[in-house]
């Protein structure tokens, strides 16, 4: 180095210009480190989002309901009178309560204040009788003193003046203002029900042991927009004791009658000339005394309210000899009061009770939740009911004062053991695990058992891993062991290539071609389960009988390719003896015999086309994993082996597979994982049936699958897509442990003989 | 024998067979499917079957053969009470006149076998009611009725192709020039209601937004009169009168005919170019009859236009997290777990990230953009709807493992030497990241973008609840601002198969189709994992030769 050069250096690498430089690009450096480390934790957090927000998404599930006093006043209308009936519009400002002297009054429910007032034209005569004739029609009946029935519905109009919501609870009379004569003597216990076209009245008249029966057409009237009844069929039934309650059910076939002490007659009036006893029985343990009594949502289910302070559950089940009877389904505790009024919710399956200790409960009956509970006063609490939301209730209590309370309660309809346990549904005859998420009636009972959907999705996932697991571990164990280095370089890359084959196409072949296919060869797949290993066995006895020259051409390594044209013909052949098969044991047709002879049922898409349609998905996964678990076992232990004189299976069973076992465990586990979560193949070609059978000829609906089919029909925040949200947070968690699970496996194995 | 099982010979013979096996399912798959989509452009002969009725009455069938499939019938003269007849699916077309055009004839109706050739029959393919089989029987031009039948395929060749040329003349001012000018008009309302909810709506901007739509209102004026013009032109390009099968006659406007051809009297040449011309049509056409004709050309700029937004999206956030775990952040147990999360994403479920799309993109990043920027468009959603942006997202974070996992084998087979000579040569930090590591990290960034390509571009589970429709009005790419419409629904190619193959009404008729679909999808996916995989071979071969 010259001076010049040194005297040049030197001034490059001092002064301001050079430190300036130097500062420049420590600070870009810094900047990009920060930018860099911003970047990369964002995106790990992003990746982490995933799983929180499908929490975040499920856990309202779980949150219990909120209640809240919102304002209390003293009962609006006559305090002296009794209520019959309140009644809230679905915003919350106005209510409106019935007595029992006929009087309608409408309130604020923010103070009580009243705002309209009406009375019913009860023409003199007193009301002696109440019953709700549907609560989600808003429906009411007044049996009077005179023999009559008096048909009432309430409602709300809602005016905007200068731009304000105002909302006036109001009376209508569908039927007219006339009141409809049924008898001539005073009636004490009414129950009307109604449809589309007829309308059922049971009542019981002051002094009589007997309740009559009578229906009537709807039919429109030509002058006014009421309907007129025309009087159909009548009968009558003999109590057996006192009738306390008088319930006729929504469908208008069956009719109870309760007395205080429990014992209820069960009436079938699906002839209603002649009615028919069905069952007398005691709905109550010994000591216990009815207090209330009433349907549920649907018209179905009794609940029944105890003085011990139970509520129970009951509703007609058919037994095995296709007959009904009233059936136990499960109660509520309560507290240790008498419950002294039931409320139910207008869209779900959700109640209300207040009790003599002054509590106000919320409950849900099919996922048997507690969902809250509340002291309205020291007083009783006499009467309660909800808004037509549910999201709010008005409680009266014995001293005159009227609650009202707001309710947070989205998701009562959702409980651990409505999701994983057996659940007893309304018109099913035994606790079953049943998915069945929505449905065209209003008053329907979304059925979210994960439990099918688990079932479904384990069984794919088995099925396909009974056929992936033999075929991709041996294919393994070939390739890493015994092929030659020149085979295994096409063979490891065009199996491994059906990881790339998208799904939709697989499912598709499968659902469109394999179903119908193997539907019409049944035995033929049969066959190939033998045959294909017969075969095979038999093919190496005779190679090995084959002189010695014939036999060098082909070393070990290149079996595989000596075997193609040997498994093609040996699965043609497999093929080609369905029909044979199926003439001489199946009576020319597996499918039907299968039906009729065996018992089994069938389904085009079942879960062998599953097996082999999506066990052929999941081969490449375990076969390159296991694959390269054989691969890296340390060749001394191999040599070792073979040098005291195993053969090269022995030393296969003995040396290699005991280490590599780490490594093919993982593989299974991630297949299984692949499985699990595995799409469009199930959705193409399982049918989506949420069955619970293990039968192989039968279709299934898996938890991913569900997802694809239900979650654009969810509505935002319903109780349904946050189930659906819960299967594929179940989906991840499960996918994600298995997956852990292997790569530990998998991490530790290659630390262990990285070293060796 | 006993030795010889007692040395596991059985076992080597069995793993060898499941090897074969393996890759018989792989190529005979591959090739079930080649040959079945292939077989869609060939041209398909036509056959002449006359069948005699059980009831006497004799009847003739003019279609193509497009399955055979054996019937068990009851016979008790046979040794099981049955026996086995073939029976042949043919394809019989001119759905207008029959309803259906497949129909199945059994062999033991058939007099004279299956395999008689229609001579010179003519097949044309048409934009509404499938085929027609038949023999031209005269062509009428302006009145002129030529009934030579040389004549009158010349005549009809000719007028066929004025009228595809007219078609397409249509179709292009429809579609492209209309459809622009609807989407500034449909612009123009949404900036009017924007205006009025900001309260900005004054007499200047409304005589703006009137003289606009004047203007635009003139241009959409005259290009309808001239779509009326060509129209009309379509309407006089003449009528072909057909003789089909049945003694009948039908008469088929010329612009209702998108081709026509004979297969019995082509060449082979002219079968292979036939055989191109349809792959052609294939790509490039429009989808008709509810998907299950014409071709899959949006399907095909909805798959690629989604997936290159995706690339934009995967491939900063995948080489930059992918560089802070292995450049940055320091060693220890939380990078170790969070390294494994990540490999272990590849294997959540696409429908979890299908869920998360809808649930978290949609619903709530959507919502809330409309709610801040389109507030005035609602309720009908802008960004609160599936659509092409969430689509691309929800991919990103699908396939994110692909690229992070790739970008750090790459990063981690960089010769430590290579750093720490940058570095001793005074580099930062970051200066040898950018200019030397990421350089020779750039063909692995490459596999992991190409696989994850690969990957988005053949699932499905997860579009279907983001913005794939079955059938997009307007493609999500087009020649009006912004050009790449991110709120816009669009077609898919894997969701096509899905829809045709099950949603749709004519399931055999769309079956060749939903076969030909699938060869282009795996074509494209083998395509992409084979480049990935040559690439990344090199790769291997560049840093052996760094070690030594």
């Amino acid at each position: 180095m010259n001076s010049q050069t040194q005297q040049a250096l030197e001034q490059a690498l001092k002064g301001p210009e050079f430190e300036r430089r130097v500062k420049r690009r420590n600070l870009k450096d810094s900047a990009s480190a920060f930018g860099i480390s911003i970047g990369g934790v964002g995106v790990i957090m992003a990746v982490l989002l995933i799983m929180f927000f499908l929490l975040y998404v499920v856990l309202p599930l779980f949150v219990p309901a909120s209640v809240d006093k919102k304002s209390e006043f003293i009962v609006p209308g006559s305090k002296a009178q009794h209520t019959l009936y309140y009644g809230m519009d679905e915003y919350q400002e106005t209510a409106l309560r019935f007595t029992e002297s006929g009087e309608m009054v409408g309130f604020k429910v923010a103070d009580g204040q009243q705002i309209s007032a009406e009375r019913l034209p009860l023409n003199g005569e007193s009301i002696t009788a109440f019953t709700v004739v549907s609560e989600a029609d808003n429906l009411l009946a007044f049996g009077l003193s005179g023999g009559g029935v008096l048909l009432a519905k309430y409602g709300y109009s809602v005016s905007y003046p200068n731009d304000v919501r105002t909302i006036t609870p109001k009376v209508e009379f569908p039927f007219g203002e006339d009141i409809i004569a049924l008898a001539n003597s005073k009636i004490v216990k009414l129950a009307v029900k109604q449809n589309e076209s007829d309308i059922v009245f049971v009542y019981q008249q002051a002094g009589s042991s007997q309740l009559q029966v009578k229906q009537f057409g709807k039919i429109e009237s030509m002058l006014s927009d009421n309907l007129i009844l025309e009087e159909g069929y009548a009968s009558s039934v003999n109590a057996n004791g006192n009738v306390d309650w008088l319930l006729l059910d929504g469908s208008m076939r069956n009719l109870y009658l309760i007395g205080k002490s429990g014992v209820a007659d069960y009436f079938d009036l699906s002839d209603l000339e002649n009615p028919r006893l069905v069952q007398h029985l005691n709905l109550l343990p010994a000591g216990e005394q009815l207090t209330v009594a009433r349907f549920l949502l649907g018209d179905y289910s009794l609940m029944l309210g105890s003085d011990k302070g139970v509520v129970y559950q009951w509703f007609p089940v058919r037994n095995q000899h296709n007959e009904f009877a009233l059936q136990s389904i499960r109660s509520f505790k309560v507290g240790e009061s008498p419950i002294s009024a039931i409320a139910i919710e207008k869209g779900r399956k959700g109640f209300a009770t207040t009790d003599d200790a002054g509590a106000f409960n919320l409950f849900h009956s099919t996922a048997e939740r507690h969902l809250n509970e509340s002291q309205v006063s020291q007083q009783p609490a006499v009467f309660v009911t909800l808004a037509s939301r549910g999201d709010g209730a008005l409680v009266e209590t014995a001293d005159g004062e009227l609650v009202h309370y707001q309710i947070e309660n989205h998701h009562p309809d959702v409980s651990v053991s409505s999701l994983w346990g057996k659940v007893w549904y309304e018109g099913y005859s035994e606790p079953d695990y049943v998915w069945q998420s929505s449905s065209a009636s209003s008053d329907f009972e979304p059925k979210f058992s994960m439990t099918p959907l688990t079932f479904g999705t384990l069984k794919a996932a088995l099925y396909s891993m009974l056929f992936a697991v033999p075929i991709a571990v041996l294919a393994a164990i070939f390739t890493a062991f015994f092929m030659d280095k020149k085979t295994r370089q096409w063979v490891k890359p065009s199996v491994e290539l059906i990881e790339a084959l998208p799904t939709v196409i697989l499912g598709f072949l499968a659902g469109l071609w394999l179903a119908p296919y193997m539907e019409a060869h049944l035995p033929g797949f049969f066959s190939l389960l033998i045959v294909v290993p017969l075969g095979i066995v038999a093919f190496g006895l005779m190679w090995a009988h084959l002189p010695e020259k014939i036999r060098l051409l082909v070393p070990v390594g290149k079996r595989a390719i000596l075997m193609i044209p040997v498994v093609i013909i040996l699965g043609w052949l497999a093929l080609q003896m369905s029909d044979p098969l199926e003439n001489t044991f199946f009576d020319g047709d597996m499918r039907h015999w299968l039906t009729y002879s065996a018992g089994i049922d069938f389904d085009q898409r079942n879960a062998m086309v599953i097996g082999f349609a999506m066990g052929f998905a999941l081969i490449p996964t375990i076969f390159s994993v296991t694959e390269d678990a054989i691969y890296n076992v340390p060749s001394y232990l191999i040599n070792g082996s073979l040098a005291l004189g195993a053969s090269g299976w022995q030393t296969l069973v003995g040396v290699v597979l005991p280490t590599a076992s780490p490594g093919i465990f993982s593989a299974i586990m991630l297949g299984f994982g692949r499985g699990v979560g595995e799409t469009m193949i199930v959705l193409m070609a399982s049918g989506n049936t949420p069955l619970m059978e293990a039968n192989l000829f039968e279709g299934m609906r898996t938890l991913a699958a569900n997802l694809a089919v239900e979650m654009p029909e969810a509505a935002v925040d319903s109780s349904h897509y946050r189930v659906l949200f819960l299967s594929g947070l179940v989906l991840f968690i499960f996918t994600f442990v298995f997956n852990t699970l292997a790569e530990v496996v998998r991490q530790r194995m290659r630390r262990k003989y990285g070293s060796l | 024998m006993k030795e010889w099982f007692k040395k596991g010979e059985h076992w080597i013979w069995f793993s060898a067979s499941t090897v074969s096996i393996s890759v018989v399912l792989v190529f005979g798959l591959l090739g079930m499917i080649a040959w079945k989509g292939l077989i869609h452009f060939w041209p398909h002969a036509v056959y002449h079957i006359e069948v005699q009725h059980q009831s006497g009455q004799q009847e003739v069938i003019v279609g193509e053969l497009h399955d055979t499939k054996m019937k068990q019938v009851e016979d008790n003269t046979a040794p099981h009470g049955s026996r086995e007849v073939p029976q042949y699916l043919f394809k019989i077309g001119n759905r207008d006149v029959y309803g259906i055009d497949f129909r199945w004839v059994s062999s033991e109706d058939m007099v004279g076998g299956v395999e008689r050739l229609e001579k010179d029959v003519v097949v044309i393919e048409r934009y509404e009611y499938g085929n027609v089989y038949g023999h031209i029987e005269s062509v009428k031009l302006n009145g002129q009725v030529e009934y030579n039948p040389h004549k009158a395929l010349e005549m009809l060749a000719e007028q066929v192709e004025k009228g595809s040329a007219l078609h397409s003349e249509i179709h292009h001012l429809e579609k492209i020039e209309i459809g622009a000018i609807n989407y500034k008009i449909e612009g123009l309302r949404l900036e009017e209601k924007r205006l009025r909810a900001n309260n900005d709506f004054d007499a200047k901007a409304e005589a703006r937004l009137a003289a606009e739509r004047a203007e635009l209102q003139k241009e959409f004026d005259t290009l309808h009169q001239a779509v009326q013009v060509l129209y009309q032109q379509a309407e006089s390009t003449g009528e072909v009168t057909l003789r089909i099968a049945g003694e009948r006659t039908l008469n088929v406007p010329v612009n209702k005919i998108v081709s026509f051809w004979q297969p019995n009297n082509m060449t082979t040449a002219e079968s292979i170019g036939f055989f191109f011309s349809n792959i052609g049509k294939f790509m490039w056409d429009e989808p008709r009859e509810a998907n299950t004709e014409g071709g899959v050309f949006p399907a095909i700029i909805g798959t690629v236009t989604m997936v290159m937004l995706m690339a934009i999206f995967v491939t900063p956030m995948g080489v930059i997290a992918a560089i802070y775990m292995s450049e940055y952040a320091k060693e220890g147990v939380l990078l170790r777990m969070v390294r494994i999360s990540i490999n272990n994403l590849a294997g959540v479920p696409s429908i979890v990230f299908g869920i998360f799309g809808l649930g978290f993109f949609v619903y709530i990043l959507g919502s809330s953009i409309d709610e801040l920027f389109y507030s005035y468009a609602l309720p009908s959603p802008t960004f609160g709807t599936p659509g092409l942006l969430w689509a691309s997202l929800t991919m990103a974070l699908l396939t994110l493992p692909v690229v992070i996992v790739s970008t750090q084998e790459g990063l981690s087979r960089v010769p430590r030497a290579l750093r720490e000579g940058g570095l001793a040569l005074g580099a930062t930090k970051s200066e040898t990241i950018m200019r030397i590591v990421l350089p020779m990290t750039m063909p692995a960034i490459m596999t992991g973008l190409i696989l994850a390509i690969a990957r988005a571009a053949g699932e499905v589970a997860p579009l279907m609840l983001v913005g794939v429709v079955k059938l997009a009005p307007e493609l999500p790419l087009d020649m009006v601002a912004p050009f790449v419409h991110l709120d816009r629904k669009f077609m898919h190619l894997g969701f096509h198969i899905y829809d045709v193959g099950f949603q749709s009404p004519n399931v055999e008729a769309s079956q060749p189709l939903v076969y030909a679909t699938s060869l282009l999808l795996v074509l494209i996916i083998l395509g992409l994992n084979l480049g990935a995989i040559t690439i990344r071979n090199r790769l291997r071969e560049k840093y052996k030769s760094l070690d030594h």
